[in-house]
């Protein structure tokens, strides 16, 4: 009998920094594409270039992840970009916790845990939802997900994911 | 299960991403009031059997307020608005009527 093996492996990403951008995004969104270096996604969308991604929160909130080395100057730059507004720039890398799940089957481990239908979920599109009892956001990367989640329920996530992969349990009928 | 569509995000999820916040379109009756229409703004609602309008709040997702009509008997859903409309936007109202051809708010 062959070995069984998870259906997606669960990864702590490490060394993100995050921003947090609020402000009206029809007035401002050319100044904050501007100093962020990515133009603005669309609603409930996320765009990705290089090691930078700014994704869609809410109808005024926007995130910006980015390499933690780079925070300093990118918040100096969005806070400039937006002098005059009312805005609020604010770095939030500390708050949440980033895992990357990757697999054939992490489609299948996310539609365990949250109410979203994943057939109608392209890349380029951010999902902020509920994983079993906790909110959580994610969006496709090569190869998988990734997921952020308050840190306060790191290990919960973790443990969650991890039984929701567990070997064996694919949801396919047999 | 309520399937409810966020106006604002627009993404479309079931009631569990949701948080409900009661009946809609209340007035206020502050500092000043009578006390008849402050026990009303407090405590009497509408509570109808069919059509109601209500506030919900999408939660775990953008974190929006929003309103809803939908059915208190055949939980059918008749649509959802933003909160900034001070009545059901025309699509909503039509889409109720539809079922309930004699509806009127209690607005």
């Amino acid at each position: 009998m062959a070995e069984m093996t998870a259906l997606a492996r669960v990864t702590r990403v490490e060394g993100l920094g995050m921003v947090t951008i609020r402000a009206d995004l029809d007035r401002a969104g050319d100044a904050i594409a501007g100093a962020s270096g990515l133009p603005l996604p669309g609603r409930v969308g996320i765009v990705a270039e290089g090691d930078r991604a700014l994704g869609w929160m809410s109808p005024d909130e926007l995130l910006l992840m980015l390499p933690h080395a780079e925070l300093a100057d990118a918040l100096t730059d969005l806070r400039e970009a937006l002098r005059g507004e009312a805005s609020l720039v604010a770095d939030v890398s500390d708050m949440r916790c980033v895992f990357d799940l990757t697999g054939e089957d992490a489609d299948q481990v996310l539609a365990k845990l949250s109410p979203t239908d994943l057939e109608m979920f392209p890349p380029g599109a951010l999902r902020r939802t509920r994983l079993a009892q906790v909110p959580a956001a994610f969006w496709r990367i090569p190869g998988g997900f990734r997921l952020i989640a308050f840190r306060s329920v790191e290990v919960y996530l973790r443990e969650l994911l991890e039984t929701a992969a567990a070997p064996g349990t694919w949801l396919d009928p047999r | 299960m309520l399937l409810l569509t966020c106006p604002h995000c627009g993404i479309a999820a079931e009631e569990t991403e949701f948080n409900p916040g009661g009946e809609a379109h209340l007035k206020r009756h502050g500092p000043g009031a009578s006390d008849e229409d402050f026990e009303g703004y407090l405590f009497l609602r509408h509570n109808v059997k069919g059509p109601v309008l209500e506030r919900w709040r999408h939660s775990y997702g953008c974190g929006k307020w929003f309103l809803a009509a939908r059915d208190s008997v055949t939980l059918q859903v008749y649509g959802t608005y933003p909160a900034s409309l001070a009545h059901p936007s025309d699509e909503v109202g039509d889409s109720v009527r539809a079922a309930h051809p004699n509806w009127r708010t209690q607005i």
